[in-house]
């Protein structure tokens, strides 16, 4: 299986451990990841929240690349994806928009490729079969939620793959590879996202409800699939709060016993020893 | 609501909702107020306006007023308000374009340090053609004089080796640029969607 691979600069800083992760695992599933040659920032928030010419144009620059690759691109960072698939959503659907944002662009699209989350990739393509029959040493015993965040569910109509409101997908690959995932109401709540920075106060507020509910329903650790949100849950926390958060690819490394998993989990902020 | 009592009646303008529903495509009319929005907002407890309340005040005219407030910048466009709209308006998209025509009319922002951090974020996407973490956020420091802030959290990541020193690069660097030129010199305002209540019908 190929995919084009888009990894977001979060990936090359703050989520290293999900591209080291997601990389090793990829490979030790046969899935060939070829990166998308350069490669440009989709704008994440802060193009959509000022400019949303820059907010479709920058995005829909890596799929024209992706196009002349003639792979669907996978993108793990949810904030990537979220811009990438809602620009998809915009040119496919709508032929006004599609001019404007060639017109920006200088290029024509073909709308071939389909944008995916990784998460996606790997439950509906790659397949959970494939996934646990891949599995090693199963996560036994290990209590974790499955937390979502906003960006891979919402908006609905462009990026949702599956119930916005109560996801399953990452439940079911936990449920894959042993461990035990947990049912709690903050799936798909949000950490507070950029305002990590200009107002951490908020933050701090967004992600303590995130924490103190995984550890009421009585989690180990926290599984997601977003670079902001493990950030945000890991440094904008109480001191006492000890609860490691994970990318799913790591534990999916993990429970395929894989050989570099010391290199992710060093680069954790929070010791991940459980 | 108390909102319609602060603002004189020469500070409305009627004007204003056309120019959001155009922009923002979302169909404000078809709102009945039933504060779903407001109900399951990730930020209500932080923000000086409900999210159904800042489609009260376009219907009302309260321009000033809503461009002015903090619950425009502090909005995360999580889309839950979109999300469980029963008649398909996005508030999100709306604060986009709220805040889009603040920065257009150079309405000061009531949390002056959001438009300056997506400033300088841009500012490193247009220099590099991706985002350089440890700079981008060294410029939104010096410019937002929050230099002290945070500073355990950028030592403790730049240990973790997560601050890389040098940028990552891109050989479209200059197409980047042209994206952004484009963009300023281009002028089209409306998301180009049909502004009908065509979500609602889809929804059922």
């Amino acid at each position: 299986m190929k995919f084009a691979y888009y990894p977001g600069c979060s990936l090359e800083s703050t989520g290293q451990e999900f591209d080291y992760s997601i990389r090793s695992v990829c490979s030790a599933l046969d899935i060939e990841l070829t990166e998308l040659p350069d490669w440009v920032c989709c704008g994440s928030t802060s193009a959509h929240a000022t400019s949303h010419k820059l907010a479709l144009a920058l995005p829909a620059q890596n799929l024209v690349i992706a196009e002349e690759m003639g792979l669907n691109p996978v993108v793990p960072c949810s904030a990537c994806y979220n811009r990438l698939k809602t620009a998809e959503h915009a040119v496919k659907s709508n032929d006004q928009l599609k001019q404007q944002v060639e017109g920006l662009l200088g290029c024509q699209f073909s709308g071939k490729v389909t944008t995916k989350s990784a998460l996606e990739a790997f439950v509906k393509d790659v397949g959970l079969d494939t996934i646990s029959k891949r599995v090693e040493k199963k996560l036994s015993g290990l209590k974790v939620v499955c937390y979502y965040g906003c960006l891979t569910s919402r908006p609905v109509e462009a990026v949702a793959f599956e119930d916005p409101e109560n996801p399953q997908s990452m439940d079911k690959l936990m449920k894959a590879l042993g461990a035990e995932p947990l049912t709690w109401s903050y799936k798909t709540d949000c950490c507070g996202a950029s305002l990590s920075i200009t107002r951490s106060d908020v933050v701090y507020g967004m992600t303590g409800r995130i924490l103190d509910a995984a550890v009421e329903a009585g989690a180990q650790a926290i599984v997601t699939t977003c670079p902001l949100c493990q950030t945000n849950l890991e440094t904008r926390r109480k001191d006492h709060m000890n609860i490691p958060v994970f990318y799913f690819t790591e534990l999916m490394g993990m429970a395929f016993n894989l050989p570099d998993v010391n290199k992710w989990l060093k680069k954790h902020i929070i010791d991940p020893s459980l | 609501m108390n909102i319609i009592t602060k603002g004189q009646s020469d500070q409305l303008d009627f004007h204003f909702i056309k120019e959001v529903k155009e922009r923002s495509c979302q169909p404000l009319d078809l709102c009945y107020h039933c504060q779903k929005c407001s109900a399951g907002c990730q930020v209500a407890s932080y923000t000086d306006f409900r999210p159904n309340q800042i489609v009260r005040m376009i219907q009302f005219g309260l321009k000033g007023e809503l461009l002015k407030s903090s619950a425009i910048w502090l909005c995360v466009n999580c889309e839950t308000c979109g999300a469980r709209c029963p008649n398909g308006i996005s508030i999100s998209a709306v604060t986009d374009t709220l805040r889009e025509i603040a920065i257009e009319e150079n309405v000061p922002a009531a949390v002056k340090n959001i438009p300056i951090f997506h400033h300088s974020f841009l500012n490193s996407v247009k220099s590099n053609g991706r985002v350089h973490e440890p700079v981008m956020l060294v410029r939104y420091k010096i410019k937002s004089g929050k230099l002290l802030e945070d500073i355990k959290m950028g030592m403790d990541l730049f240990a973790k080796g997560k601050m890389p020193l040098f940028p990552s690069r891109t050989k479209n660097k200059d197409l980047v640029k042209q994206i952004f030129d484009r963009a300023e010199k281009t002028d089209f305002k409306a998301c180009g969607q049909n502004n009908s209540a065509s979500s609602a019908v889809e929804r059922g």
